[in-house]
């Protein structure tokens, strides 16, 4: 993938399948390392699968054999010398962390997350998200249960809604300098 | 810079206007389905979904729903994106990018002319 913030959409996706009620991602950079932890309250998996899943062949998809998201993403961390991890319990829900070397020339961008944002919210399946980004002592969170509660009924996927959910996003990850990831 | 709470203007409005939207019957919403599992976000699916987004708002098209779904099972021709009308049988365009994306907005969805060009046997 050509952007971070396109695993991010992946794994995320990954975690509204299994049903999360809420899915916390956090951007982080600080000294060197760029960390990318997105956190669900799912369905889970059990230990047996978990143990699998980073390989292509783990899939619970019926139209095809192989699932690439997981896989893709554990690639895109370890080969910048990063590292990665997924944790999951039956029932609980996923925690998937990767570490990335902020420096390394393998590094892809982090990208447009604001897009990858509208992308979410733009088909309402009933998950509720938290980005929670943080560039060295700057952090800008945005919680998608604070923007229903201003709008009072207004549906998040209306397209003006979601024009307005992308500028904010990007001004605010720009005055905190996380244009430049 | 705007924060959350600059929301109040769009839902001020939108909320005068959702009493004329729920005597819409929801039976005739359009539905515009792009497809984005790993195939397809990796193809561009995201960036053909947010470009319908923003030609649905600026089309002021209050009847059009841009929605995502899974893999739709034919990986090397994402991103796919599916228009279903109602009454009309659904349509399957493939190899989509973010121009073809609002292409389909103006041709299909309102002047309704499909465009052929996108179409699974053309390509
Ligand atoms: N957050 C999660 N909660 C529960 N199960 C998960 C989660 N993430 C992944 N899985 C399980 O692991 C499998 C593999 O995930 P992966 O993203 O690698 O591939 P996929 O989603 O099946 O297909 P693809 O990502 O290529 O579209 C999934 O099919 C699903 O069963
Ligand atoms: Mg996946």
């Amino acid at each position: 993938m050509r952007e971070l913030a396109l695993n991010i959409l992946d794994i995320t996706e990954n975690s509204v399948k299994a049903k999360a009620s809420l899915v916390t991602v956090l951007v982080q950079a600080r000294n060197n390392t760029l960390t990318i932890r997105i956190e669900d309250d799912g369905c889970g998996m059990d230990a047996e699968f978990l143990a699998r899943v980073t390989d292509p062949f783990t899939t619970t998809r019926t139209t095809r054999k192989v699932g690439m998201g997981i896989p893709l993403f554990k690639m895109a961390a370890e080969m910048t010398g990063g590292t990665f991890d997924i944790r999951s319990e039956k029932g609980k829900g996923t925690t998937v962390e990767a570490t990335f070397v902020l420096d390394s020339i393998d590094r892809a961008p982090l990208g447009d997350l604001a897009d990858t944002v509208v992308t979410l919210l733009g088909d309402d399946k009933g998950t509720e998200f938290v980005f929670d980004i943080r560039v060295d002592g700057e952090k800008f969170v945005f919680d998608t249960r604070e923007l229903k509660k201003e709008l009072d009924g207004v549906s998040v996927t209306e397209p003006e809604v979601l024009l307005f959910v992308r500028d904010m996003i990007n001004e605010n990850i720009k005055s905190i300098g996380g244009e430049k990831l | 810079m705007k924060s959350i709470a600059d929301i109040k203007a769009i839902r001020d409005k939108m909320q005068s206007q959702i009493v004329l939207r729920d005597n819409q019957d929801a039976e005739q919403e359009i539905r515009i389905v792009v497809g984005m599992a790993t195939c397809g976000i990796s193809a561009g699916a995201r960036p053909v979904f947010n470009a319908l987004v923003d030609e649905v708002a600026a089309r002021n098209l209050h009847n059009v729903k841009v929605t995502r779904s899974g893999c739709l099972g034919m990986c090397k021709l994402e991103p796919i994106v599916e228009v279903h009308i109602p009454g009309e049988d659904p349509v399957t365009y493939v190899l989509v990018n973010p121009e073809k994306a609002k292409n389909i907005v103006a041709n299909h969805i309102v002047n309704g002319n499909i465009c052929k060009d996108y179409l699974i046997t053309n390509n």
